[in-house]
């Protein structure tokens, strides 16, 4: 599929403004400042990037425990996000979630999540509203997506999800990131099914997709193909699985002695979502080196705005706590 | 005695108990860490650090590192146990509880009553529970009040390292199956631990932390060293406080709660829960109905709101219990008339 220049710059800035919000929080939570579990998406924003350019607000996405690049793919608020991480009651979750909570349901983002596998029936609930709402006027249907990695590809409620999206052709798509890692332990050892996820899906009696998730153009590209299926009334469900890899580790602060030597070196230089597109699009004359530079620019001003606003941001009051449980009570 | 963690008393715990009995096999996710990776097994050795080295030590047919799959663990901890092993299964947060609640409630807890009394099921369930960490709704809760409510099952809240030694040791070799609250941040607590290979501490047996005369206070897990403090620093102005430690909230000591609220006719109740349905709410039943003509003043609940757990410091602060908040609730319960 073609891009044009204006769409080519929106991914690029995407993916960086996700790869900068990611490498800064790595550097803040080292002070301390942050509290909580943070789970970094540095590595795998092709995937969220190449999904999300194709989707509108009227589609969901439910997300994971390593959610933020979900989140701003889905065009969630980076100051908003930012401060919610801070855990600040400007947030967008008011400093209630924080990074592993973090949702905004106008924007179609309904919810990180820290139990691995939740997210795929919340998916399929979302996906049959989508149904029950029909087709647009161009007989397209809204979709709903669960984001699931190779961990939670092992969870019941993952099959269970699959299973009733298949009986009741749910428009969900299950994009499955492997990068290799379920928490500490590797997918040679965890993903029984020859470290392949796509069968699985593929078993449940759904038409799959495999594609790099390190290269844009390929999540891009076979994601318009699943997801022109899934729009079309009738057909039912789809799952695609990327192959991408985790620059960081599983939570800040995580030791990583299941790496081999060299092996994040090695990720980096031959893996990088970022440095591909950049090759790929001066390669083609599509964009130039300044193009990309400025938007990095942009980017990294961006996160550094986000920053500044969210340790200035309000803090929440001890009254607080008792807040948002129910509407009324 | 040895000085040591919370956490290495639990290791400590599991690895002799491994070496004893053939039958104690550990299983959980990362419980090993690191397999199927360049670092290979024991590249982290459990998130929690209560299982380095069972695997060089075991093997993999009895140090069973799962995928992540809650409810696969806690049936096959199941049905390891009604075949004759003793699983020892690490549900690696409490709050996955949710995850494998059928394999849990359904099953574990009542095979034993369903078959007529002629099964036994000597699962341990560890599942490491609390706040503290700002670890947010989904990382931090507190779920005694479940698990305490489901016949069948033992709960265990060890306060102490050596209790967390003397408890899970009886977990281990107790025919019926418990669920052991590890609070994660006892973890690095230091206290001296028995060396004593065959120190258990019997289920059912509050343990008196701190002897005074004016109110009963009774806490279980993290809550008990927040009464500790309270009790310290009211001891400063002469208000005597018996700190009773449940250690087991099921089975519980009702007559050790008696015995204390008879002598002293004033109670206050810290629970990390929220406080509907909990571990606070089920012992002032029994006080109100077994102990009512002892009471000076209303009983008192120091405990989490009717929220979930939040994640900024200042709101998580503002959810727990504390001290402060348990001093004062004795005082409360002191200026009563």
């Amino acid at each position: 599929m073609q891009l044009n220049r204006e769409a080519l710059t929106r991914a690029y800035r995407q993916m960086k403004l996700i790869r900068e919000f990611e490498e800064r929080l790595h550097e803040e939570i080292q002070t301390g400042e942050i509290a909580g579990f943070t789970h970094l998406y540095c590595g795998q924003e092709a995937v969220a990037v190449g999904v999300c350019e194709h989707l509108s607000e009227r589609d969901k996405i439910v997300s994971t425990h390593r959610g933020h690049g979900h989140c701003l793919a889905k065009g969630c608020d980076v100051t908003g996000m930012m401060k919610e991480i801070w855990g600040s009651q400007e947030g967008l979750c008011n400093g209630k979630g924080g990074s592993m909570h973090i949702a905004d349901i106008d924007k179609g983002m309904l919810g990180a999540n820290g139990i691995v596998g939740a997210g795929a029936p919340i998916a399929v609930g979302a996906a049959l509203s989508n149904k029950i709402d029909g087709p647009d006027a161009d007989g397209k249907l809204a979709v709903s997506i669960a984001f699931s990695g190779d961990g939670a590809c092992n969870q019941g409620t993952t099959f269970e999800a699959m299973n009733l999206a298949v009986v009741t052709k749910a428009p969900a798509i299950f994009v499955f990131e492997n990068n290799h890692y379920s928490e500490h332990t590797g997918d040679a050892y965890a993903v029984g099914t020859a470290q392949d996820i796509a069968s699985r899906a593929e078993a449940f009696g759904m038409k799959v997709w495999r594609a790099d998730g390190t290269d844009f153009f390929s999540v891009f590209d076979t994601f318009g193909e699943v997801l022109e299926f899934v729009r079309t009334p009738g057909n039912g469900p789809a799952a695609v699985e990327f192959d991408t890899e985790r620059f960081f580790g599983h939570f800040e602060g995580d030791p990583q002695r299941y790496r081999g030597e060299g092996e994040l070196d090695r990720l980096r230089a031959t893996r990088d979502c970022l440095r591909k597109f950049r090759e790929k699009v001066t390669g083609a004359k599509l964009l130039t080196d300044e193009d990309l530079d400025a938007v990095d620019a942009d980017a990294l001003q961006a996160i550094e705005d986000a920053v500044k606003a969210s340790r200035a941001a309000a803090r929440p009051q001890p009254e607080n706590v008792l807040e948002n449980v129910y509407i009324s009570y | 005695m040895a000085k040591m963690m919370y956490r290495d008393a639990i290791r400590g715990t599991i690895f002799q108990e491994m070496q004893r009995d053939p039958r104690v096999v550990v299983l959980g996710e990362d419980v090993v860490g690191g397999m199927g990776t360049a670092g290979g097994p024991e590249a982290i050795g459990g998130i929690w650090s209560t299982s380095t080295g069972f695997y060089e030590a075991f093997g993999p047919d009895r140090v069973i590192d799962t995928p992540i799959s809650e409810s696969a663990i806690m049936g096959a901890a199941g049905g390891l146990a009604l075949a004759g092993k003793r699983p020892v299964a690490e549900i690696m947060f409490a709050d996955f509880i949710g995850v494998c609640m059928d394999q849990l409630w359904n099953q574990i807890a009542k095979f034993r009553y369903m078959f007529g009394g002629k099964s036994v099921c000597p699962a341990v369930i560890r599942m490491p529970c609390g706040a503290g960490y700002n670890a947010a709704a989904q990382h931090s809760q507190m779920i005694s009040q479940f698990v305490t409510s489901m016949p069948g099952l033992k709960v265990v809240m060890p306060a102490t390292p050596a209790d967390a030694c003397g408890l899970l040791r009886q977990a281990i070799r107790d025919d019926d199956p418990v669920v052991f609250l590890e609070h994660k941040f006892l973890y690095a607590m230091t206290g001296d631990v028995p060396d004593d290979p065959d120190f258990v501490i019997p289920f059912g047996h509050a343990r008196l932390a701190r002897a005074g005369e004016d109110v009963t206070v009774v806490a279980s897990g993290m809550m008990v060293g927040y009464a500790e403090t309270a009790a310290d620093d009211l001891a400063q102005d002469d208000i005597g406080c018996d700190v009773l430690d449940l250690r087991t909230t099921s089975p519980l000591d009702e007559e050790a709660i008696l015995d204390s609220v008879e002598a002293t006719g004033r109670l206050v109740i810290v629970d990390e829960a929220p406080p509907r349905c909990s571990l606070a709410t089920d012992i002032a039943a029994l006080v109100a109905n077994k102990a009512f003509a002892s009471l000076k003043a209303p009983i008192e609940m120091v405990t989490a709101p009717h929220t979930p757990v939040p994640f900024a410091r200042e709101l998580e602060g503002a959810y727990l219990p504390s001290p402060a908040k348990v001093a004062a609730a004795v005082r409360k319960t002191l200026a009563y008339r």
